[in-house]
């Protein structure tokens, strides 16, 4: 339950980081620590096939991120970073006070902690799935990464070109 | 392996290993040595992989094989820098793993990670080329990509919950076996809306013109003769006929937004004068057609839905041949500038001329074939609205296309362009090609119905 209760607390901590954040390259970190997060939660939960499914989905999400932020990025100066580092927060302050209350008023209303999906039950060992029943899968996000990093080789080449 | 540090010396093997690869691709479907396709100690001892063929996965990997043999000569020629020449020969091998991957598969989810490698390869491929057009393409692609994503992962997920797995087999299940679920509904609807903005259909379009009419000569060959069609139009075809069956609403949805795509995108094409922004405008009319046939639910429509996204795939890639053709020679794809290319161009006149027959759906191209059929569909289902306005839009594709021909081939000749010359030989020599698949194609189509297009309905069985 401790565990849980800390996960939960980094997932929100995380996700708000990505969206309070006003560089765009620490968002995508963001973006990729509540992933990798948000997958151990559904494995604790035993959910091990959405689990693995979140993490294909972020090997994808995160590669196809970083591209678009470093073909987009332009550069701009301390002092305009500084600016909007200001502007971001002055936007976004709300967010985490929004958020608490949220998270008090749930637990006020005492929901169910037990929810009964129709599907069956799948097997509970990560190696089992993703070894023996999404191995295509795991073919795929390596496809993906090595896409992404070689967009991102591509891409950052020509920057430091232009 | 391309990307090791010899790679300079290694661009001549490259694109030949890729035009190989996908020459390889084309012999394998055409000639289909025997077992190769059943044998499943090959398919089981690599990787253990899924995969499936019928007729419909074989036109598909036909197409792809043309197309990006296509691609990489048009590279050969239009690339002169080696490093760019290097990125798309990565890039297309990426692009090909992805696209096979999709026509294979029979999973829901790895067709996901599939759609992912291609679009990702895709995105790379339409920014790599330095510019502001190119950038703002990718950049709508990217975008209208992302909520393609989050529509058919929520659908995936709801699906997930009432088949247990993401496999064809028991997502079809769970689909017939919650027809009236409204979570199940919902999936499915979210699912197709995903695969309409992959595929550039109307309301959902918006990043198809920029993408194309901005990506390098090679870029657009690719993604509009086969990348969107296998992304967009093929997944689309397999789900609805093979995962959630038939079904009268969703025939409906079809039939309504192919109409408003064919009319929409036929219009658009009309007020153009760049070369490659009336190509791009002219393929969501296309591919309109396509779901036109698919949305008849008959195995006759979807044969004609088929048959047409075959044909689609390869006068599409012939005309914006040609427009690469025309971009080098002259440096410019505005239409107005141009005039009087026909005499200088003699060889990708005639083949435009070709490939615009096929398009306009005009006797003996290939085209006539599927669009014919598409509307015989279409009027045996009593579907005469749907059938009337789809002939009336092949009289707009006709004069859009005309009008290609008239400012760029046709008239007189600019002074600043009497120096022109015919495009060399590795752009002429698919354009040819190409064109004469066309013409093959509607000559002996009498002969390649029984062979061809009749088994494509197997699928049903």
């Amino acid at each position: 339950m401790v565990i849980n209760t800390i996960l939960l607390i980094v997932l929100v901590i995380s996700a708000l980081w990505t969206v309070m954040t006003p560089r765009l390259p620490r968002s995508a970190m963001g973006l990729a620590i509540t992933s990798a997060v948000l997958s151990i939660i559904m494995f604790r939960l035993s959910s091990p096939l959405a689990a693995v499914f979140e993490l294909s989905i972020c090997a994808g999400l995160i590669s196809a991120i970083f591209i678009s932020i470093i073909s987009l990025m332009p550069r701009i100066t301390a002092k305009d970073r500084d600016i909007r580092q200001k502007e971001h927060f002055h936007k976004y302050w709300l967010l985490p006070v929004i958020i608490a209350m949220a998270a008090i008023a749930l637990n006020l209303l005492h929901l169910p902690a037990n929810f009964n999906l129709p599907a069956q039950p799948v097997e509970n060992d990560v190696r089992i799935i993703l070894w023996n029943s999404r191995h295509l899968d795991l073919l795929g996000q390596i496809v993906i990464l090595l896409a992404g990093a070689f967009g991102v080789a591509i891409l950052f080449k020509e920057r430091k070109n232009g | 392996m391309l990307n090791l540090p010899v790679r300079t010396k290694m661009q001549t093997v490259g694109l030949l290993y890729v035009a190989l690869l996908s020459a390889a691709q084309i012999i394998v479907v055409l000639f289909r040595p025997e077992g190769f396709w059943d044998r499943p100690d090959f398919w089981g001892g690599f990787l253990e992989l899924r995969l499936y063929t019928d007729n419909l996965t074989l036109v598909l990997l036909l197409s792809i094989g043309i197309v990006v043999l296509t691609a990489v000569l048009v590279t050969w020629q239009t690339v002169t820098e080696s490093k760019q020449r290097m990125n798309f020969i990565n890039l297309s091998l990426i692009s090909l793993i992805g696209m096979n991957g999709t026509v294979l598969l029979t999973d829901i989810f790895s067709l996901y990670i599939f759609l992912e490698i291609t679009a990702v390869s895709a995105f790379i491929l339409i920014a790599s080329h330095r510019g502001l057009n190119a950038l703002e393409g990718a950049f709508k692609y990217i975008i209208l990509s992302a909520l393609a994503t989050v529509l058919m992962l929520g659908a995936i997920a709801a699906l997930l919950l009432y088949s247990g797995d993401t496999s064809f087999a028991s997502v079809s299940e769970a689909v017939k076996n919650n027809k009236d679920n409204i979570i199940v509904i919902s999936a499915i609807g979210m699912f197709i809306c995903g695969l309409f903005i992959k595929g550039g259909l109307v309301p959902f379009h918006g990043w198809l013109p920029a993408a194309y009419s901005a990506a390098p000569a090679a870029v657009s060959v690719l993604l509009a003769g086969i990348v969107t069609k296998v992304a967009g139009i093929y997944v689309l075809i397999r789900l609805v006929t093979d995962v959630f069956g038939p079904n009268a609403s969703i025939n409906s949805i079809l039939l309504i937004v192919g109409t408003v795509s064919i009319v929409i995108g036929a219009l658009a094409a009309l007020w153009q004068s760049d070369f490659k922004k009336v190509l791009a405008y002219s393929s969501i009319s296309q591919v309109g057609y396509i779901v036109l046939g698919l949305g008849c639910g008959t195995p006759l429509g979807i044969a004609g839905a088929v048959f047409h996204l075959f044909n689609h795939s390869i006068f599409k890639s012939l005309l914006f041949v040609n427009s690469a053709a025309v971009e080098q020679q002259t440096g410019s794809t505005d239409m107005n500038k141009m005039g009087g290319l026909g005499a200088k161009m003699p060889f990708s006149n005639a083949t435009s001329l070709i490939a615009t027959f096929s398009a306009a759906g005009i006797p003996p191209a290939a085209g006539f074939w599927s669009k014919l059929i598409i509307i015989i569909a279409l009027w045996q289902n009593s579907h005469y609205a749907y059938a009337s306005i789809a002939i009336i839009v092949g009289v707009i594709t006709l004069a859009y296309l005309l009008a290609i021909q008239r400012k760029v081939f046709f008239g007189i000749l600019p002074d600043e362009l009497k120096n022109v010359k015919e495009a060399g030989m590795w752009i002429v020599l698919p354009a040819v090609a190409l064109a004469v698949i066309i013409v093959g194609i509607g000559i002996f189509f009498p002969l390649l119905f029984n062979s061809f297009l009749v088994p494509v309905d197997s699928f049903f069985k």
